[in-house]
């Protein structure tokens, strides 16, 4: 098992690498300049000139490529071009907040999605089931900043339930220590911008679930009624165990594993994918800075950010995948 | 948006590699008595009807209106309003149907054939260009995926077509894994070894008798992906990054209607729910298919 | 393994219901209430905008974003008038110029104080021009002074020396006079820090601001909001709210919904569409700001056939700008006839448009060997600018207007910063875009956009439109310091312009701002950024 864990943390690092370069690469190649970027209408040429001096964008990429790598080595991601402020300073304001939707989106996806999925493979083709199912396709198949500009507009405007968009309310005072907020107010044991904070949380964190929400509920429902059907189930049921715990004990308990797959990469995917849904919801995340900062050019930014992400990213795969084999003991890596 | 269908190929279709003739008109018949399978197939064939006969059905022209017409509600003459150009929105979604199948064959098409050409290539020969393939692959999944479609569109310019390709190129890893599930499973079958002892080459062997073996996987996959393939061609339009005005691209028509979201709802409700149901009819086929082609999974 | 399992799901069903439990608490509360729960007597004014301000050291940045803030928190030797672009006294209460226009002399406001509690005096001056003029400073960090740069020539410019006179007297030698001096500094960049905390701050200044304004800062979290609250000792009007909170909402219409629920006060960048909505809706005011800006489409004259200024004419009279200001500015503009705003001195309001005409756009387009039109390109950005609130839906009604006279134009469009190198390098036929005045002052117009000097690529002039006579009248005009001689000199520029016709002046957009009623005392000022310190909530 260790010696898993170890051979897969050396395969992430030609993966990383292999990112950072794809970034750099990307990066690079979008026509457009940082300088034109920022000053808009009234760049000059002169000043378009001096910070392509600064930055050193007239090297050759391999040498630009080789100047980042050496810094990244030493944990410097450089300086935002725009806003002059340290890359690592930036992502540490933002990170922190599309971790707190992401991991909320997934409870919300788990919770709701298990929860449909077994019930639907308990009672398959039952009223329940269809609409489940129903609902799950649909979830799936609509597109994701229309469903959250609805959601603020019922939610938000009409019904005054929820509050439109953001963090956390003008107003409420909360100390910040991981700037994770709900996490924050535990904490500090501020009930009041606890509250707030998952009133803000809520909206946004279903919108962005219900994707991987509708896969959860499907891959439990087929792979628990795969498991029933399976052996050791029927024997179960044939000794006469009530029927919760051959479902509990037995079924879900198979068909926990695919579904821990859909967590792994949906988390990651999460991650980096929360674009629409935090435009949409002003929230201040790592999506909605990325997104800006490939249209200003960004350059460090992006690099910086990208690797960060892949590297959230397959870390979680790399736990997903020894989860798997805790959970499972028949899986052996060798 | 792109994971959604990716773990149902993964390997579990393992058992699906030997098929013959009667296995198809099986499946056909079984993919048939699926209700949810059939409205899907119902769906995705009126799309396609819409596209070929919309200059017949369209009541106007999808890209010419009067602004004195400006976003009116839906009404006798115009069933589903019109736009802030003035044109109609009915006529606008029925061409729009063309780009949509447009957008899901050609997206589609991109994936499945690189990623199908890598996971075979890879899975079939294994060793060292099986291990770079799929190093190759990992760093693709690894990079974020709506920013790497975001930065390809960028690199390209924004338009359909590129939107097409940037989405395109995301989607080649889903493709190439399962391909290459498919491909490690079937490579062990006997028939294989009888082919290269009557002195295939290695090319025949996979376009010949590889591949046409994990055709069920590949089929499954490409449905459900080409739902989600207009999902994210809308998202990119959405962002500014996809089909240019005065295209009647859905995606880019909520774009516009976005605007007037409470002034002419109809402008955003409508493409909205156009997206929503070929999708969904998408997903339903994709899901009748996964179930017509697996017979374990049938009851 | 089922214990590990089933706990796992307790815990996450009982998260979530926590989460339901929580959020459904404040069910039955009005909308009014939401999210403003601050403490009883403090007033809080939220503004509600698309983007977060990249950074808040006002020399080191050149965006609206930035400088709506920056202009809170410092101030600069004059400053404009609440609701024009004449100068009033700010922290020099008066100046003086020498005859020969080279030497400035301002005597500084006494008793001031930094929000850092140090005093304000001449040295400070000195300390911050010079940080801005001279690279070699020791603190010309934390940017590149873009705007001194673009206002002043280069660094250090036009400004050859400034010196303290004596504690509260300020002496300027310029190397030649220069018009648009005092003007210039009454812009926001050129807002007086204090020395303690830029030395203090270093680099890292940006997010650490420090000025003599009436708000000072209190806390920034990126991409969410800044607050800023009122500074006791200012020595002007002091602010009638306690804080100033600047909330970024990148999507118009989440904003517009917010500013409905009752979580922001006040908000900018209002889709035309969403107009209707706030007129019809009795708790809300809108606000129109002054106009000082200009959308145009230039022509590339570099290319055929816009070479021919029968086809540029025939253009102008092939668009129906009436009909797309109803439709794609709510009605809240006014058709361009010239490339400066109405607002500006040195107008001219005695040259007639070119009418709404397609056929005879028609004939001229014959008369020019082109009866049956052509086929063009039409470059639009993407990105909603303040002269174009709907640059995309406005280029396809000039697209539809075009193709009325027999003028096929593709629409082309690249994400922003790819669309300005583009344009600026000349790649289009015909271009979208517009202008927003720094200064208030018509060369700031005319020269940046249309004068032959900035025809050179990347450009300014993105028409590549050169006349020497017009370019003979502009630099005339720019070392002219009487205003009535310089006002006549732009109206006869504008009427060359208007004869050689480079663009389609299309618009002079008066962008809304939607508030609360309860929200007084705000006044827009035509730059765009204006000092909300007489703003108050009844």
């Amino acid at each position: 098992m260790l010696n898993y864990i170890l051979r897969r943390l050396l395969m992430i690092i030609p993966v990383l690498i292999g990112v950072s370069i794809l970034a750099f690469l990307l990066i690079h190649l979008i026509p457009g300049n940082p300088a034109v970027a920022m000053l808009g209408e009234r760049a000059t040429p002169e000043q378009i000139a001096r910070l392509e001096e600064e930055l050193g964008l007239n090297d050759p990429l391999y040498v630009q490529y080789g100047r980042f790598m050496a810094r990244v080595l030493q944990g410097d991601f450089g300086r935002s071009i725009h806003t002059h402020s340290p890359v690592l300073w930036e992502m540490s304001m933002r990170f922190p907040a599309t971790i707190e939707l992401t991991v909320a989106a997934m409870i919300i996806a788990v919770v709701i999605g298990m929860g449909a999925g077994i019930i639907s493979a308990v009672k398959p083709y039952s009223i329940f089931d269809y609409s489940f199912m129903g609902s799950a396709l649909i979830g799936v198949s609509m597109p994701i900043f229309w469903l959250g500009l609805m959601l603020i507009y019922l939610f938000g405007v009409k019904l005054g339930w929820l509050p439109p968009s953001g963090r956390l309310s003008i107003g409420v005072e909360l100390e910040t220590v991981t700037n994770i907020y709900v996490l924050d107010a535990i904490i500090t044991g501020n009930w009041v911008a606890l509250k707030d904070a998952l009133r803000h949380l809520f909206m946004p964190a279903l919108a962005l679930g219900t994707i991987p929400m509708a896969m959860i509920a499907r891959m439990t429902r087929s792979s628990m009624l795969e498991v029933m059907r399976q052996d050791f189930v029927r024997t179960a049921r044939a000794k006469g165990l009530p029927e919760k715990i051959v479902i509990f004990k037995h079924a879900l308990q198979n068909a926990f594993l695919p579904v821990l797959t859909v967590i792994g990469l949906q988390f990651g995917y999460l991650l980096g994918g929360a674009v629409m849904t935090e435009w949409i919801f002003a929230w201040p995340g790592i999506g909605r800075w990325m997104f800006l900062a490939i249209s200003s050019r960004d350059f460090p930014i992006v690099q910086g950010g990208i690797l960060l992400i892949a590297m959230v990213f397959v870390f979680v795969n790399l736990l997903v995948d020894v989860l798997y084999s805790y959970v499972d003991p028949r899986i052996r890596y060798d | 948006m792109n994971m959604r269908a990716v773990i149902k190929g993964n390997s579990e279709q393992v058992e699906v590699t030997c098929q013959s003739r009667s296995l198809w008109s099986d499946a056909l018949s079984r993919l048939l008595r699926q209700k949810a399978a059939v409205l899907g197939l119902i769906i995705v064939l009126a799309l396609i009807a819409s596209a070929i006969f919309a200059p017949f059905i369209a009541p106007y022209d999808p890209e010419k209106g009067k602004l004195s017409d400006r976003l009116q509600p839906p009404s006798a003459e115009h069933w589903l309003g019109t736009d802030s150009q003035g044109r109609d929105i009915l006529s606008r979604i029925i061409y729009g149907s063309r780009i949509s199948i447009q957008v899901g064959v050609i997206t589609v098409g991109i994936s499945l054939v690189i990623g199908t050409f890598l996971g075979a290539v890879s899975g079939y020969f294994g060793g060292i260009l099986d291990l770079l393939v799929m190093r190759f692959i990992d760093i693709m999944m690894a990079f974020p995926y709506i920013l790497l479609a975001i930065a390809i569109t960028a690199v390209l310019g924004p338009s359909l077509i590129n939107a097409m390709i940037a989405i395109g190129i995301v989607g080649i890893p889903i493709y190439a894994r399962v391909v290459r599930g498919a491909v490690l499973s079937v490579k062990e079958n006997e028939y294989i070894d009888a082919a290269k002892a009557v002195g295939c080459t290695n090319g025949q062997i996979i376009w010949r008798h590889v591949l046409p073996n994990c055709i069920a996987p590949i089929i499954v996959q490409a449905t459900l992906g080409i739902g989600t393939a207009i999902l994210d061609a809308a998202g990119l339009s959405f962002l500014g990054l996809g089909a240019k005005p005065p295209k009647p691209e859905w995606g880019l028509m909520l774009n516009q209607g976005k605007d007037a979201l409470q002034t002419a709802p109809w402008t955003v409700m409508f493409p909205g729910l156009a997206i929503l149901l070929v999708v969904l009819g998408f997903n339903l086929l994709g899901d009748g298919l996964r179930d017509a082609l697996d017979p374990k999974l049938k009851d | 393994m089922k214990r590990f399992t089933n706990k796992l799901i307790i815990v996450l069903v009982m998260l979530f219901a926590l989460s339901v439990l929580v959020a459904g608490c404040g069910g039955g509360a009005p909308a009014e209430d939401q999210g403003k729960q601050e403490a009883a007597n403090e007033k809080v004014l939220v503004w509600g905008r698309g983007g977060d301000s990249p950074g808040l050291d006002p020399a080191n940045v050149t965006d609206g974003e930035s400088a709506k803030v920056t202009i809170n928190i410092f101030d600069g030797l004059v400053q404009y008038k609440q609701d024009s672009t004449e100068i009033e006294p700010a922290l020099a209460t008066d100046w003086k110029v020498s005859e020969d226009g080279k030497t400035w002399t301002f005597y500084l406001r006494q008793g001031v104080k930094f929000h850092d509690g140090t005093d304000f005096d001449a040295e400070d001056v000195v300390f911050n021009f010079e940080r801005w003029m001279y690279k070699d400073h020791e603190y010309h960090i934390g940017g590149t002074f873009d705007y001194w740069g673009y206002m002043f020539g280069d660094y250090p410019g036009v400004v050859e020396s400034v010196t303290a006179k004596d504690k509260y007297t300020v002496e300027f030698k310029l190397k030649k006079p220069m018009a648009t001096f005092l003007a210039n500094l009454a812009m926001f960049p050129f807002g007086i820090a204090s020395p303690e905390a830029v030395k203090e701050y270093g680099e890292d200044f940006f997010k650490h601001p420090v000025g003599t304004g009436p708000f000072k800062f209190v806390e920034w979290v990126p991409d969410d909001k800044i607050v800023l609250e009122k500074f006791e000792d200012y020595w002007g009007e002091k602010a009638k709210v306690d804080k100033l909170v600047f909330r970024s909402i990148p999507d118009n219409s989440t904003r517009l919904m917010e500013l409905q629920a009752g979580t922001i006060d006040i908000m900018d960048g209002i889709s035309p569409d969403d107009v209707a909505t706030i007129k019809n809706d009795e708790r809300f005011q809108l606000i129109l700001r002054p106009s000082m800006n200009v959308g145009y489409v230039a022509m590339n004259m570099e290319k055929e056939p816009f070479d021919d200024p029968r086809v540029r004419k025939a253009v102008n009279m092939a668009i129906n700008k009436k009909e797309i200001i109803d439709a794609f500015f709510a009605g809240l503009a006014k058709p361009a006839k010239n490339p400066l705003p109405p607002s500006l001195w040195g107008y001219n309001d005695a040259i007639e448009d070119y009418p709404y005409d397609p056929p005879k756009a028609k004939a001229l387009l014959a008369e020019a060997g082109y009866p049956d039109g052509f086929e063009t390109t039409l470059w639009t950005m993407p990105v909603p600018r303040p002269y174009f609130p709907q640059p995309q839906k406005i280029a396809e009604a000039i697209q539809a207007n075009l193709a009325e006279v027999g003028i096929k134009a593709e629409i082309i469009t690249y994400d922003w910063a790819t669309y300005l190198e583009k344009v600026e390098n000349g790649e289009h036929d015909m271009a979208m875009l517009g202008w927003t005045g720094d200064n208030g002052d018509p060369d700031n117009f005319l020269y940046v956009l249309l004068d032959k000097d900035n025809a050179v690529k990347p450009a300014g002039n993105i028409a590549f439109y050169k006349n020497d006579e017009l370019h003979d009248i502009l630099i005339e005009a720019q070392q002219e310091m009487d205003q009535e001689v310089r006002a006549q000199l732009y109206k006869q520029a504008q009427e060359i312009i208007h004869e050689d016709a480079p663009w389609v002046p299309m618009s002079h957009s008066t962008p809304p701002i939607a508030a609360k009623k309860n929200v007084i005392g705000y006044v827009p000022h035509p730059t765009g950024v204006e000092k909300l310190n007489t703003v108050d909530i009844q």
